[in-house]
């Protein structure tokens, strides 16, 4: 059976230069034009030099059968964004082929189409039309959409009255009832509250096992290993795996993984803010003070963050996060919560956050830093900051293993008895 | 239905054997789809895809839709601004006209002016809109496919029933200043096509300027006064060549609007023509359409990489 998405060699490069297109200037343009012909003709045509090229997308090879659901995984710049624009048509490849079987439909941000002004209902009629449904189709399905975002009594309000909450789930509802043979979807989920976030779980879910083919972008650990029957992990545009989920996603998370238990963020882009003040550094330390990459389960661990900033910071606010390998949030770690005065940072500086006993069970952990001022404002954020490993560990000196593969965490315990 | 299907040979993945029954466990209510799309690099001039135009008819009836109730939403007015815009220019220029002299081809002023501007703010309109519609609707642009061309068109459209109203109104006056249209109103099909062509062109290749050069956003408005001044809108095509055919012959027709403006008053209020000029101001209706369209196709594909 020939597949649902083939892909072949597919490439696009973009043109980065010292002057955003933004700044094209038509006047600039045309002096140029009659200054120096050939260049501007060249720079026109898009044949710049090869260092003022990036490439986002190099040389993929993918097959997607009919009925597969398939998860894309990497960094922030790896080039998912734009796989999916290419097979969404929205932009076009540079080299490479791609052939999609059947009506393919795209989900890359919630609520494309839809105008302020317009009622809900509007919005409904238009949005569906954007993402390709037929008039007819669309009044069949009216009430199912309205049903799923349970918005009835507003449905003739504008929707620049709406919460942000209804505007995502009637935005969502209409995707949900798209029914295309091909799915692309970017991350979408990620937006609503925890009851809509399963209400569109189960949606993607249901569409995954009624036969149609998905590709699915998204950094929910989760959601990937829970949809997907396959993923493909890319880094710097290029397939680097390909293969069961689970290994899929422990390679992309070994991929923040230090080797010396230190990792340099201050040059990292994939950061919230980061102007006024950034996180420099973050070393792992274990109990008796070295630099570690791992640290045994229920050990001493030390995450120290080195942080510049070029303004002083008042009482600032450090957070550390942890998340297991399956992208599940572990904990939070605030320094407002237990610390009552942080002195004001004047140019930066380290900090450190000691867990005596982390009660983790053994594997890889990511961890984000975040650091805000004193009014809760993020002054810059990494959520992948770095992993730490957790190793096995005796913790009772009897040499069996205290914890269970799937275990969330471990807690120490201690047994009495008294038989007859 | 048992199928083992291994991935394409890569040097990095694992090979691993997929079950599809495991997948779609529900039954398969997808039939075996029809529709293949081909996705690779295009080069030089690509032809319209009229067949997926067809396809996404009811989406241009969509957004024609979408930008007329969006316009008269939360108004008070409503539809009566359509009918404002020509009633003050023509008022306006009924003052001037008071202390000049230029003539009106033997009609009443009001009259000459509001018929001469119902072509032209048609003209202007999908021109200024239809330019501005692709820079000002990036976010579509940039997160779902469907024919680009129908974002410039759409303001097109819509201007459209402004013209009808403002047709009505015009209808109104006539029989007000006694005014009858002449054997000339059979063309009115026709100059009404030529009007959208011209404008059509003109929005698709101001339309993909736009995208690329900011600037062309400024210059759109300063285009359209200078065009305004081009046309026979505020003085007589007529009385313009009386004076001056001799010194550029037939050059002014190379407007379209310069044909179409002159034969509109004709057809309506029964002012005189002249059928070679309308002619050359036809033929290049067409040609912009032509170019314009040529220039939007060509630069389409970039539009999501620069916008």
């Amino acid at each position: 059976m020939l597949p649902a998405i083939h892909v072949e060699g597919l490439g696009k490069r973009y043109k980065i230069g010292v002057r955003a297109p933004d700044d094209h200037n038509f006047r600039e343009a045309i002096v140029g034009l009659l200054t120096a012909p050939i260049r501007r003709f060249r720079t026109l045509s898009e044949h710049a030099r090869e260092d003022e090229m990036i490439w986002a997308l190099k040389d993929l090879d993918l097959e997607v059968q009919r009925g597969e659901v398939i998860g894309v995984v990497g960094r922030n710049g790896a080039g998912k964004s734009t796989l999916l624009k290419i097979l969404s048509r929205i932009t076009e490849p540079t080299t490479g082929r791609a052939e999609l079987r059947g009506r393919v439909a795209s989900l890359l941000e919630v609520g494309t189409g839809f105008h302020a002004e317009l009622t809900g209902r509007e919005n409904v009629f238009l949005a569906g039309a954007i993402h390709g449904m037929r008039r007819a189709e669309i009044i069949r399905k009216f009430d199912q959409i309205v049903a799923f975002a349970d918005i009835e009594r507003f449905l003739d309000t504008p929707v620049k009255r709406y919460s942000s909450g209804m505007y995502v789930r009637l935005a969502f509802a209409v995707a949900a009832h798209l029914e295309p043979e091909i799915l692309l979807v970017d991350e979408v989920l990620a937006v609503g509250d925890i009851e809509f976030q399963r209400k569109c779980l189960g949606r993607m879910r249901e569409v995954a096992t009624g036969g149609r083919t998905v590709l699915f972008v998204s950094h929910n650990m989760v959601s990937i290993e829970s949809l997907c029957s396959r993923a493909v992990l890319l880094e710097q545009g290029r397939k680097i795996m390909e293969g069961q989920p689970r290994h899929v996603v422990e390679t992309y998370l070994a991929s923040f993984r230090s080797s010396t238990g230190s990792v340099a963020l201050g040059e990292r882009t994939d950061r919230v803010g980061g102007v006024h003040a950034r996180f420099t550094d973050v070393h792992f330390y274990d109990a008796g003070g070295r630099i570690t990459a791992s640290v045994p389960m229920g050990g001493d661990l030390t995450v120290e963050a080195e942080f510049v900033c070029n303004q002083p910071l008042s009482r600032p606010r450090f957070l550390v996060l942890f998340t297991n390998g399956m992208g599940q949030t572990i904990f939070h770690a605030k320094s407002h919560a237990a610390v009552d005065v942080m002195p004001d940072a004047d140019k930066g500086g380290k900090v450190q956050c000691r867990f005596p006993a982390l009660n983790l069970p053994p594997g890889m952990y990511s961890i984000a830093l975040r650091l805000n001022d004193s009014v809760a404002q993020r002054v810059d954020g990494i959520e992948m900051a770095a992993s730490i490993e957790i190793t096995e560990a005796d913790v009772y000196g009897t040499g069996r293993g205290a914890q269970e593969p799937d275990d969330v965490m471990f807690m120490p315990a201690e047994w009495a008895w008294d038989y007859r | 239905m048992s199928e083992t299907v291994t991935k394409p040979s890569s040097a990095s993945h694992e090979r691993e054997p997929v079950d599809l029954d495991r997948q779609t466990s529900g039954q398969l209510d997808v039939p075996p789809p029809a529709t293949v799309t081909v996705i690779q690099p295009r080069r030089g001039w690509i032809p319209f895809d009229w067949k997926e135009l067809w396809e996404f008819r009811e989406l241009l009836y969509f957004l024609v839709w979408r930008d007329v109730k969006v316009r008269y939403k939360q108004t008070v007015l409503g539809a009566a601004w359509a009918v404002l815009q020509p009633l003050a220019f023509m008022l306006i220029f009924t003052m001037i006209a008071g202390l000049t002299n230029l003539s009106t081809d033997g009609a009443p002023k009001p009259v000459f002016y509001f018929a001469g501007l119902v072509p032209w703010l048609l003209f202007a309109n999908a021109i200024s809109l239809g330019g501005q519609s692709l820079v000002n609707q990036q976010h579509l642009l940039t997160k779902v496919y469907f024919p680009r061309l129908f974002v410039p068109v759409a303001p097109v459209g819509a201007g459209l029933l402004d013209f009808l109203l403002q047709i009505i109104v015009l209808e109104m006056m006539m029989v007000a200043y006694g005014v009858a249209p002449s054997a000339v109103v059979l063309l009115t099909p026709l100059l009404v096509l030529l009007t959208l062509m011209a404008g059509t062109g003109m929005a698709l290749l101001l339309g993909s300027l736009t995208v690329t050069y900011r600037d062309f956003r400024y210059m759109i408005p300063f285009l359209v006064q200078l065009w305004l001044f081009v046309s026979p809108v505020i003085y007589s095509a007529n009385e313009c060549q009386e004076k001056f055919r001799e010194t550029w012959g037939v050059l002014p027709a190379i407007n379209p609007m310069w044909g179409v403006v002159t034969g509109f008053r004709a057809a309506l209020i029964g002012t005189p023509f002249d059928p070679t000029e309308l002619a050359i101001s036809a033929a290049s209706a067409v040609l912009v359409l032509l170019f314009g369209a040529a220039y939007f196709r060509r630069t389409e594909r970039r539009f999501a990489d620069v916008v």
